[in-house]
């Protein structure tokens, strides 16, 4: 267990294979239980969970997720935080429009997800990688 | 590697989605229901999805698929049992899942499949291809 | 576990504040030693006592043997922290004690107790210990004094747990009320109905949302009507809830229609230019039924 600030609990996982994908979604899941989320938060937490970490597989070409149970004074809420070393998203503006994509799918992963969580800053540079860490709070 | 298993039920395909699919899975079971379809000579796909918790984009683009798949191969489909917070994340996300037919129960969706293969013999000598119709019609 | 690290975390940042008393100031690690070595001794003395306080200070609300029962586990929650090396509520070695402390303040909580008659609980600590120390001793009595210190401050983490398990209560309270004020019923077979009543604002046009859907799928009706009647204005939001309540209810399966939509509200969501789409609506609740069976009943025809 990790009492860094506003952090009360943190887990890994390193994403390399479609196997791993299932199990970001199952701790996060866990987590968001775990922190009482409602059942649609819930839901929505874990399926944003879902697009990124397979973002960081595919695009990413692999990286690491970390789920972590936070706080902040009154609320209790999940963060999860997805890094990789890929090719970077050099035009952020354009991956976050709904329906585009590089890599035929529906280019609703990265735009979709963020509406279905609180807090969402992406810190990506051509070359370098891209992190992606996202918040949802209990209500 | 899981795989769904697809049951043929009267003149009806049933495939009852119970584990959190990895891709691979997914698409494994895309495969399987078209080599199905055509071995059966079945008319009617149904898609059980009560037991699902979360479907993110690659999930719904799968049933897309099948269901367009289906169509090819003269076989409608239905997909049942989306739980509420379920469909509450896909509109936020941003799926419509055009295109798929859906229904709240298996007894539902076999009543649907019935009726459009009811209203298919009407129009007797028609190919069955209605493109007009809309992407979820009413039961 | 996890809990505890967020209550430290809590009690480090009130120290800067002196929230938790003066200085904040830990016990040296002699000093915890006697403390721990006073609760041990004396054991069966303090247990006493301090019941003798609680049971006075809640006039007879709990009976005795609950509150020993209560008071011998915090003695040994207290005993066992000091034994273990905590110098500080906030110290992993106190992570037992203080999941009691929160414990105890949401049991009181829900039996109704005060804020203060909780946190009483645990400062009584102070009266059973006074009894047992000698007094006449310097030393003891500078040992006592920093003894109430670290008691002190494990009465105030009680006080904001207390504060806290309240506020939960509260928005539990106030969530179950919205509930009740939103019902669903099944108007016919295979077709419910939400008729709502009373401004609409986002929280509850959430709950009703998210309520309707359920009741589909527990209903298994494949037809829902949102009556608007006794709604006197919607803004953007709530009319963007609908919308995608009814967009909801298709993925699943089901059709919805709206009725009673007043012409102040017609006239708004044209203005707000929200898209209705291809959404029946209907002018009454009557209607709305009316042509749901309209639409079944075609469906049976047609399947004979
Ligand atoms: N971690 C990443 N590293 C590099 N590029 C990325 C990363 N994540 C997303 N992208 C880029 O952003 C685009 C949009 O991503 P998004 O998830 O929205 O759509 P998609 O993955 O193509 O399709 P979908 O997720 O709907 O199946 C991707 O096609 C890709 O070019
Ligand atoms: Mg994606």
């Amino acid at each position: 267990m990790t009492t860094r600030d506003g952090v009360a609990a943190a887990e890994r996982i390193e994403v390399t294979s479609d196997q791993d994908v299932v199990r970001v979604r199952q701790l996060v899941r866990a987590t968001a239980v775990a922190v009482k989320l409602s059942l649609v938060d819930q839901t929505k937490v874990v399926t944003a969970a879902s697009e990124l970490a397979r973002n960081t597989l595919v695009y990413g070409g692999g990286g690491s997720v970390e789920v972590l149970r936070v706080e902040n004074g009154r609320r209790a809420g999940v963060k999860i935080v997805f890094a990789d070393q890929g090719p970077g998203i050099p035009d952020l503006d354009l991956a976050l429009t709904d329906g585009y994509t590089t890599g035929g799918g529906l280019g609703l992963g990265l735009s979709g997800a963020r509406r279905l969580v609180d807090e969402f800053e992406i810190d990506t540079e051509a070359g370098r990688g891209t992190t992606i860490s996202v918040t949802k709070w209990c209500r | 590697m899981d795989r769904v298993p697809v049951l043929k039920i009267g003149d009806i395909l049933l495939v009852s989605i119970q584990i959190d699919m990895e891709d691979q899975v997914a698409l494994q079971l895309q495969e399987d229901l078209a080599e199905k379809i055509v071995a059966t000579g079945c008319h009617g796909v149904i898609i059980d999805i009560s037991a699902l918790d979360i479907v993110d984009s690659f999930v719904g683009r799968t049933l897309a698929t099948i269901a367009s798949v289906s169509k090819v191969l003269d076989a409608d489909t239905v997909v049942v049992g989306m739980r509420p917070a379920v469909a509450i994340t896909l509109v936020e996300l941003g799926l419509s899942l055009p295109g798929i037919r859906t229904a709240l129960n298996v007894e539902l969706g076999m009543e649907l499949l019935a009726k459009a293969r009811a209203e298919l013999d009407w129009e007797a000598g028609d190919s069955g291809d209605d493109e007009d119709e809309p992407a979820v019609t009413a039961p | 576990m996890v809990k505890s690290g967020a209550a430290a975390r809590d009690l480090r940042e009130a120290q800067p504040g002196g929230r938790y008393g003066e200085a904040a100031k830990m016990l040296s690690s002699q000093e915890g030693n006697s403390f721990a070595d006073l609760l041990a001794t004396h054991a069966e003395a303090v247990i006493s006592a301090w019941t003798d306080e609680v049971a006075h200070s809640l006039r007879g609300r709990l009976s005795h043997a609950e509150l020993q029962r209560q008071v011998t586990e915090l003695q040994k929650g207290f005993q066992s922290a000091l034994f273990g090396g905590a110098l500080d509520l906030a110290d992993d070695a106190a992570a037992e004690l203080r999941a009691q402390l929160s414990e105890l303040s949401s049991l009181r909580a829900r039996q109704g107790f005060s804020a203060n008659e909780t946190a009483v609980s645990v400062f009584t600590l102070k009266d059973a210990i006074l009894r047992v120390v000698n007094t006449d001793d310097a030393g003891s009595l500078r040992d006592y004094v920093s003894f109430s210190t670290f008691i002190d401050r494990a009465a105030l983490f009680t006080f904001d747990s207390y504060v806290r398990v309240r506020e939960e209560l509260i928005a539990d309270q106030a969530e179950q009320l919205l509930e009740l004020s939103t019902p669903v019923v099944k108007l016919w077979e295979g077709v419910v109905a939400v008729p709502l009543v009373g401004t609409l604002d986002s929280a509850r046009a959430q709950v009703v949302m998210e309520r309707l859907l359920q009741s589909l799928v527990d209903t298994g009706s494949p037809y829902a009507i949102i009556d608007i009647t006794g709604v006197p204005a919607v803004d953007t939001q709530v009319a963007q809830h609908i919308l995608k309540t009814v967009v909801a209810a298709r993925l699943m399966g089901a059709d919805c229609i709206i009725s009673g939509i007043r012409p102040q509200i017609a006239q708004t969501i044209v203005a707000l230019g929200i898209e209705f789409g291809d959404i029946a609506t209907k002018a009454s609740l009557a209607d709305a039924l009316r042509y749901v069976l309209k639409l079944t009943g075609t469906t049976k025809r047609q399947e004979r």
